[in-house]
């Protein structure tokens, strides 16, 4: 097929890994079904952690949020290396740059948005029970501004 | 120009190349005839990389891209999370026994995932197939599960229409959903190609991409269990 295109595996570099091949952890804990075990309980650990924090009262309640968004970044963590066998080895460099971008940009828009929205949101001057009033009286289509005379428009 | 210096050990590296897996600090010894193996790594001087590394890198790529575009959904939700309109809101609609055993459900299949990937290492066609089904039907499970979730919460008038947060409730799950279902189809379409053509190299970068996309949708879905369902019931 298309391999025939290729070079051939003499002339390429062999030093290089794909984003979770296999043989990556040979040398590491995190290899073969003994990894993807180790990994599948801790998973399955943070994931009960999880639900304890968010349906007991055993975190001061404020607190649960700080407690999830933890708890899911330790298990974002355990996914990347025992599943996807990230390692921070130089045959994983590009690998490990791609993922440091994608979770720049993802950080940039979640809290940019969060931010910027809380702060509008904080910002917009209160409705006057007048409008209030017009809200309640007209539905939603035909608000003031459209066809017609009236206080809901035509 | 560097030849000179290639042939010289570096003091950091002298005596020290079974204890340097990586050959970190080697530059390339293509140029004067040596193994390729002692060219530096990650620094693009041995070659083009091979195939199955350029296509699996690739796909990582677009799964970053993907990741990007569900952080645009999380991103509307956290916005919207308390636009509610009066309506109902996560505490009364959130099932937390179902989003229980869909988050071990999906878990599982991304272990399975991994046990067929290591039964594809060891060329194993049945190994691979019986773990490449259990994936899928686990997957299958899950979207039966998220489906009723959703037939519920529609029939309860808490549809996608009724208020902004249920727009971008249903708009991050959803999306995440149709990623799944898509998965299965995928997972079936190998499980044929694996079947038919054998391990040919190009079946192998395929499968390879799938397992990616697989474990990447329930680092997705540990986002949505903790940050949706759990917060959402929380508070």
């Amino acid at each position: 097929m298309t391999d025939k295109t290729a070079p051939s595996d003499a002339s390429t570099d062999t030093r290089d890994a794909a984003p979770g091949e296999e043989t990556i952890a040979r040398n590491e804990p995190a290899a073969g079904v003994p990894g993807y075990l180790l990994g599948y309980g801790l998973a399955i650990l943070l994931t009960a952690g999880s639900f304890v924090a968010a349906r007991t009262g055993l975190i001061y309640q404020p607190a649960v949020i700080s407690a999830l968004v933890v708890l899911a970044l330790a298990q974002i963590g355990v996914h990347l290396v025992f599943f996807l066998h990230l390692t921070t080895g130089p045959d994983n460099t590009n690998n490990i740059l791609a993922l440091a971008f994608g979770v720049l940009i993802v950080a940039l828009i979640v809290l940019g948005s969060v931010w910027i929205m809380d702060h509008l949101d904080q910002n917009m001057p209160p409705m006057k029970p007048q409008q209030l009033a017009l809200l309640a009286r007209c539905p939603a289509e035909r608000l003031p501004g459209g066809v017609g005379d009236g206080p809901c428009g035509a | 120009m560097n030849d000179h210096f290639d042939t010289m050990p570096s003091d950091i590296t002298a005596g020290s190349a079974r204890r340097d897996p990586y050959m970190l600090g080697r530059s390339s010894g293509l140029r004067d005839g040596r193994s390729r193996q002692e060219g530096a790594t990650g620094r693009g001087e041995g070659g083009p990389a091979p195939k199955f590394v350029t296509v699996t890198y690739g796909f990582w790529i677009f799964l970053l891209s993907d990741i990007i575009m569900f952080s645009a959904f999380f991103a509307s939700y956290a916005v919207l999370v308390n636009a509610t309109d009066s309506g109902p809101t996560g505490k009364q609609l959130f099932d937390l026994t179902r989003v229980a055993v869909q988050t071990g459900l999906l878990l599982t299949s991304t272990f399975t995932a991994g046990m067929a990937s290591l039964a594809i290492e060891r060329r194993s066609m049945p190994g691979a197939q019986a773990w490449l089904v259990v994936t899928g039907v686990l997957g299958a499970l899950f979207l039966l599960l998220e489906g009723q979730e959703f037939i519920t919460m529609i029939g309860e008038n808490a549809g996608p229409t009724r208020s902004a947060f249920l727009s971008a409730f249903f708009g991050l799950v959803g999306c995440h959903g149709v990623h799944v279902g898509l998965g299965v189809l995928w997972l079936g379409t190998m499980m044929a190609q694996l079947w038919v053509k054998g391990f040919r190299a190009d079946i192998l970068r395929r499968l390879h991409c799938f397992g990616l996309f697989w474990h990447a949708l329930d680092i997705i879905w540990v986002a949505i269990f903790s940050l949706v369902y759990l917060l959402g019931a929380s508070q």
